[in-house]
C-alpha cells in the first residue's frame, strides 16, 4: 500500500504541473489583464507597472521564473490587487477560515445526511423514510445561494439571534449559519445516496444470510450492511470535501467570512494572475491528496480491494 | 528614545484631557445635540479596498479609508469647497503656474514626527517613480506638474520634478501649464504626504497596521482582509480636539441585499440601497433613506470610428435614439433612487457649470418621439428598412435592466432591432476600448469637481475617447477652458455641441442613495464627490 500511495503521489506532480500551465495560458488569453481598468492607463505607465511585475517578459519566461520561485522560494508571486499582500498571504489568511467552516459543514452533512438515510432505508417506506426523503430532496433544492439569505433573514433580521455575517476568529455564533448554508445540499445528496445503496444491501444475499443464521437486526446492520453501503457514499464524499475545504464563494459573499472562496472568484474577475494560480495550485494539490485518501479508504470499506 | 517616548506620552494625556474636556458634557459644541457614549461609526464597503498607500490606492473604497489616515494639503468641507488640510493656505503667482503652500507648525504624524514640506516632496516624487509604478502615476501627470510626464516615461530623473521644500513649511509647486483649480486636485489621496522613514524600512508591508504610520485624523488599527477594518482616533493629529468619532469600522458585504438586512438589523449605521427599493424604504423608514446627486453621469456611446457601424455617422440616427430614451421610466421606475435625469453630458451637481438649455430638455416625451421618427426617417430607417445593432454593457443586473428599457422603448417607437450582449468587466473594458461595439455603456465618476473631468472624455485624442468622437471645435474649446479665468460659457458651448452631435445618450446622473442611522450626524450630502471625512462625523445619542 506504501508503494502505491508513493506512486500515486508521483504521478501528481506531472498532474499539478499540467494544470500550472493550462491555467497559465488560458489565463493570459482571457482579454484583458490585470490592469485593465475603466481608466485606460497611459501606455508608460502601464510599461512601468507591467516592468515591476515582469508581465514585459515573454510568457515562456513568465511561467518559467513562476515555476522557479515556487520550487526554490515556495514563493507564490504577488497580488496585483492587494498591493501590501502577496499569494502566501492570501491563502495564509483563508485556508483557515475555510478549512474552518468547510471541515465543520463536512462533519454535519456527513453525520446527519449519512443517519438519516440509514434510518430511512431501515424504516423503509414508514413515515420516517417519507421524512428523510422529503428532508433530503428539500435539502438538495436550496443551494446555498438560496439558504444564505434566507438565513441571514430569519435568524438575524427577524429572530435577532445570531450576527448577520463575519468571522471574529470563528467564534461560535458566526459559524453557525456559514455552516448550516454550506452542508444543506450535501446533507441531502448524502442522505440520498446512503438511503438507495442501503436498500440494495440489505436485499442482498449475504444479508438475507446472516438474517437467516438467526443474527439481531442490529448486529446484521451494523456488522455486515454499513460497510458495503458506505462505499458508494465515500466515493461522493472525496470531492464533497475538496469543495467544502477551499470554501465556498457564496458562503464567503453572504457571510463575509473573509474564506479562499471569495478570493478565488475575485481574483479571476480582476485577473489576479498570481493568486488565482496560487489557489488553483492549492485546489488541485487537495483534489490529489483527497483522491488518494478516498482510494485508500475504498480498501477498508471493502476487502476485495487490494493495491 | 525614552525622551521620544515621554513626550508622545505626554501629547496623548494633554489631548485625552482636552478631548475629556470638549466632549465630556456629551453635547456637540456647535450643534448643542447630546453625543452617544460610544461614538463608533459602522459602515458597509462593497468589497475589499485594493491598497491604504495614498500613492498606490486606485479604488474609491480605498480612497476613503486613505482620506480618514492621511492629509494632505487641501480637504473638502461639507459642501465640497475647498479648506486647509496640512496647508493652512496656498498663493499662486499671476501667470498660475507656480503655487506656494504654507504648511501647519502643529501638524504631526502618528509616531509624533512633524509633517514637513519634505513629506510631500517625498510623496510626490514617489507617485511618479517609475519604480513604485503606481496606478495613479497618471494623476500628477493631469496636475501639470513640471517634468512628471516625462520623469514617468523613464526620461528624466526623478528630482526634476517641479515640486520643493523651500523650508519644512514652505512647498513650492511648477507647472507645465496654468492650471486654475490646481488647488482642488490636492485633495486627492495620490498626493497626501507619506512617511519615507516607515517605507523604507518595511517596504510594500508598511501599510499593514502593525507598522503603519500616518498624518490623519485616525489610525489604521485592525484589518481583516474581506472581513472587515478599523481605523481609530490619532491622538497625534493636530485638530484632534475637535474630532468626535472615535472609532470607524468598514465591514465588507459583497451582496448589497445582505448589506441592507444586517442594517435594518441594527448591524451597520449606512448602507447603499439597491436599485428599485429606494420607494418602499423611505416609506417605511422616511429618516433613514436618504438621496441626493453625485458627481458620476451614465451614458451610452456610439461607436463613431471607422470600424463602426454606417448608420451611427449620422448624426440623425444618434440624436433620433436619444430623443427616444423616455428617461423618466429609466429615473422613477427603473432605478427609482432620485437620480436625476441626463440630457447634458457633465452632470448639473459640478462645480461652477451651468447646465445649458438643450432643446431636448425642454421639450415633452411625446414631441421627442415625434422628432425621433422624422429624424430617423430623413436618415432613411423605417419600417421596410429598419435599423439595427448591437449594444453591450458590463455583467450587472442594474445595468440589465436599463438596457431592456432602452431596447424595448427603441423598439416599440421606432421599430430599431437591438440584439444586447453583457460581457464580464474586464472583457468589456477590452472590447470598448478596441472599438468592438456598436452602442456600449458608459459611466464616469469625476476625478475632481469641475466639468472638464468629464468633458475630456470627448476630446478626440483623450485615452478615454472609446467612441472616437472627432470634433475639432470641441477639441479647441476643451484647451482654451484649460488656461481660462472663466470656462463656464466654453463648457456650455461644448455641451451645446454635444447635444447637437449627440457622440453619446447621457441617460441619468448618479445619485448617493443610503440608509442612513438617524443618530450619524453631518453626512456630507452636499459634497457631491462624496469626498467625506470621518473626523467631521458624530453620533448622536438615541
Amino acid at each position: 500500500m506504501l508503494a502505491y500511495s508513493l506512486r500515486r503521489l508521483l504521478v501528481a506532480i506531472p498532474t499539478i504541473l499540467l494544470l500550472i500551465v493550462a491555467c497559465f495560458f488560458l489565463m493570459h488569453y482571457a482579454p484583458g489583464g490585470p490592469f485593465t481598468s475603466e481608466r485606460p492607463l497611459p501606455p508608460q505607465v502601464l510599461a512601468n507597472i507591467e516592468a515591476r511585475y515582469g508581465l514585459d517578459q515573454p510568457l515562456w519566461k513568465q511561467l518559467w521564473d513562476y515555476l522557479y520561485n515556487i520550487v526554490v522560494h515556495f514563493d507564490f508571486g504577488p497580488s496585483f490587487k492587494f498591493k501590501d499582500r502577496d499569494v502566501n498571504d492570501i491563502i495564509a489568511q483563508g485556508f483557515p477560515i475555510s478549512l474552518t467552516y468547510g471541515s465543520l459543514s463536512f462533519l454535519v452533512a456527513t453525520v446527519v445526511g449519512v443517519s438519516l438515510g440509514i434510518a430511512a432505508a431501515i424504516r423503509h417506506n414508514s413515515w420516517i423514510d417519507y421524512f428523510a426523503v422529503g428532508l433530503g430532496i428539500a435539502a438538495q433544492a436550496l443551494p446555498n445561494f438560496i439558504m444564505g439569505p434566507i438565513l441571514i433573514l430569519t435568524f438575524t433580521l427577524w429572530l435577532g439571534w445570531l450576527p448577520g455575517g463575519g468571522w471574529n476568529g470563528g467564534q461560535w455564533p458566526y459559524l453557525i449559519m456559514p455552516v448550516i448554508a454550506l452542508a444543506t445540499s450535501y446533507m441531502g445528496s448524502i442522505a440520498r445516496i446512503t438511503r438507495s445503496s442501503m436498500l440494495e444491501v440489505l436485499n442482498s444475499n449475504f444479508i438475507r444470510t446472516a438474517r437467516a443464521k438467526g443474527l439481531p437486526t442490529r448486529t446484521v446492520i451494523w456488522r455486515h450492511a454499513l460497510k458495503p453501503t458506505l462505499l458508494p457514499v465515500v466515493s461522493y464524499l472525496g470531492p464533497v470535501f475538496v469543495y467544502v475545504l477551499t470554501g465556498s464563494v457564496f458562503v464567503d459573499i453572504y457571510f463575509s467570512t473573509g474564506g479562499l472562496g471569495q478570493a478565488y472568484v475575485g481574483s479571476a474577475l480582476s485577473r489576479d494572475y498570481a493568486v488565482l494560480l496560487g489557489v488553483t495550485i492549492l485546489y488541485g494539490a487537495l483534489t490529489v491528496v483527497v483522491n488518494l485518501l478516498t482510494d485508500l479508504a475504498y480498501a477498508w470499506f471493502d476487502p476485495k480491494i487490494r493495491y | 528614545m525614552n525622551k521620544h517616548i515621554r513626550t508622545s506620552l505626554a501629547g496623548l494625556l494633554t489631548s485625552t484631557m482636552i478631548t475629556g474636556a470638549a466632549f465630556a458634557a456629551g453635547t456637540h459644541p456647535e450643534t448643542g445635540e447630546t453625543l452617544a457614549d460610544d461614538q463608533t461609526f459602522i459602515y458597509r464597503l462593497g468589497d475589499e479596498h485594493t491598497s491604504v498607500d495614498p500613492q498606490v490606492v486606485e479604488d474609491t473604497y480605498g480612497a476613503e479609508i486613505v482620506r480618514d489616515l492621511f492629509e494632505g494639503l487641501m480637504n473638502q468641507d461639507e459642501a465640497g469647497n475647498l479648506v486647509p488640510g496640512v496647508a493652512t493656505g496656498y498663493t499662486a503667482n499671476d501667470t498660475k503656474d507656480v503655487y506656494t503652500f504654507t504648511l501647519r507648525d502643529n501638524a504631526k504624524w502618528s509616531n509624533g514626527d512633524p509633517v514637513t514640506a519634505g513629506d510631500f516632496v517625498y510623496a510626490w516624487k514617489r507617485a511618479v517613480d517609475p519604480a513604485l509604478s503606481s496606478p495613479y502615476a497618471w494623476f500628477m501627470e493631469l496636475m501639470s506638474i513640471e517634468n512628471a510626464a516625462e520623469i514617468i516615461a523613464g526620461n528624466a530623473p526623478i528630482d526634476d520634478l517641479g515640486v520643493k521644500a523651500i523650508d519644512d513649511h514652505t512647498l513650492e509647486v511648477r507647472l507645465s501649464a496654468p492650471l486654475p483649480y490646481f488647488p482642488q486636485m490636492t485633495t486627492h489621496s495620490t498626493t497626501f504626504p507619506a512617511p519615507q522613514k516607515v517605507i523604507e524600512e518595511f517596504g510594500d508591508a508598511w501599510t499593514k497596521p502593525e507598522n503603519i504610520v500616518s498624518n490623519g485624523a485616525y489610525i489604521w488599527t485592525e484589518h481583516l482582509p474581506q472581513e472587515r477594518s478599523v481605523r481609530e482616533r490619532n491622538e497625534m493629529y493636530w485638530d484632534n480636539e475637535n474630532t468626535i468619532l472615535d472609532k470607524v469600522v468598514a465591514l465588507i458585504i459583497n451582496d448589497e441585499n445582505v448589506a441592507l438586512t444586517r442594517y435594518l438589523a441594527g448591524e451597520l449605521d449606512r448602507t447603499e440601497v439597491p436599485a428599485g427599493q429606494f420607494p418602499r424604504l423611505s416609506q417605511e423608514h422616511p429618516e433613514e433613506a436618504i438621496s441626493f446627486p453625485r458627481l458620476c453621469n451614465y451614458y451610452y456611446t456610439f461607436n463613431l470610428s471607422d470600424g463602426g457601424p454606417e448608420a451611427f455617422k449620422d448624426p440623425n440616427v444618434r440624436q433620433a435614439l436619444s430623443l427616444a430614451v423616455d428617461r423618466d421610466i429609466i429615473t422613477e421606475k427603473v432605478m427609482a433612487g432620485g437620480q436625476p435625469q441626463a440630457y447634458t453630458f457633465a452632470p448639473e451637481a459640478t462645480a461652477g457649470f451651468t447646465v445649458p438649455e438643450v432643446e431636448m430638455a425642454s421639450m415633452t416625451q411625446a414631441e421627442r418621439d415625434e422628432l425621433a421618427k422624422e429624424l430617423l426617417a430623413t436618415a432613411g430607417f423605417g419600417p421596410d428598412n429598419p435599423l439595427s445593432f448591437d449594444m453591450v454593457y458590463n455583467t450587472n443586473e442594474d445595468h440589465k435592466k436599463v438596457a431592456v428599457a432602452l431596447s424595448q422603448m427603441w423598439k416599440q417607437k421606432l421599430g430599431v432591432q437591438v440584439e444586447l450582449a453583457n460581457m464580464e468587466w474586464k472583457v468589456f473594458l477590452e472590447e470598448r476600448g478596441n472599438q468592438n461595439f456598436d452602442l456600449a455603456r458608459g459611466a464616469w465618476c469625476g476625478d475632481y469637481n469641475e466639468a472638464s473631468t468629464f468633458l475630456d472624455l470627448l476630446q478626440s485624442q483623450s485615452g478615454y475617447n472609446d467612441g472616437k468622437f472627432n470634433n475639432a471645435r470641441v477639441d479647441e474649446l476643451l484647451a482654451e477652458a484649460k488656461t481660462s479665468d472663466d470656462p463656464a460659457p466654453l463648457y456650455t458651448e461644448v455641451e451645446r455641441i454635444i447635444a447637437q452631435e449627440t457622440p453619446v445618450i447621457p441617460i441619468y446622473h448618479y445619485a448617493g442613495v443610503y440608509m442612513m442611522d438617524t443618530d450619524v450626524g453631518n453626512w456630507p450630502v452636499d459634497n457631491v464627490e462624496q469626498n467625506w471625512y470621518s473626523r467631521n462625523l458624530y453620533k448622536t445619542a438615541e
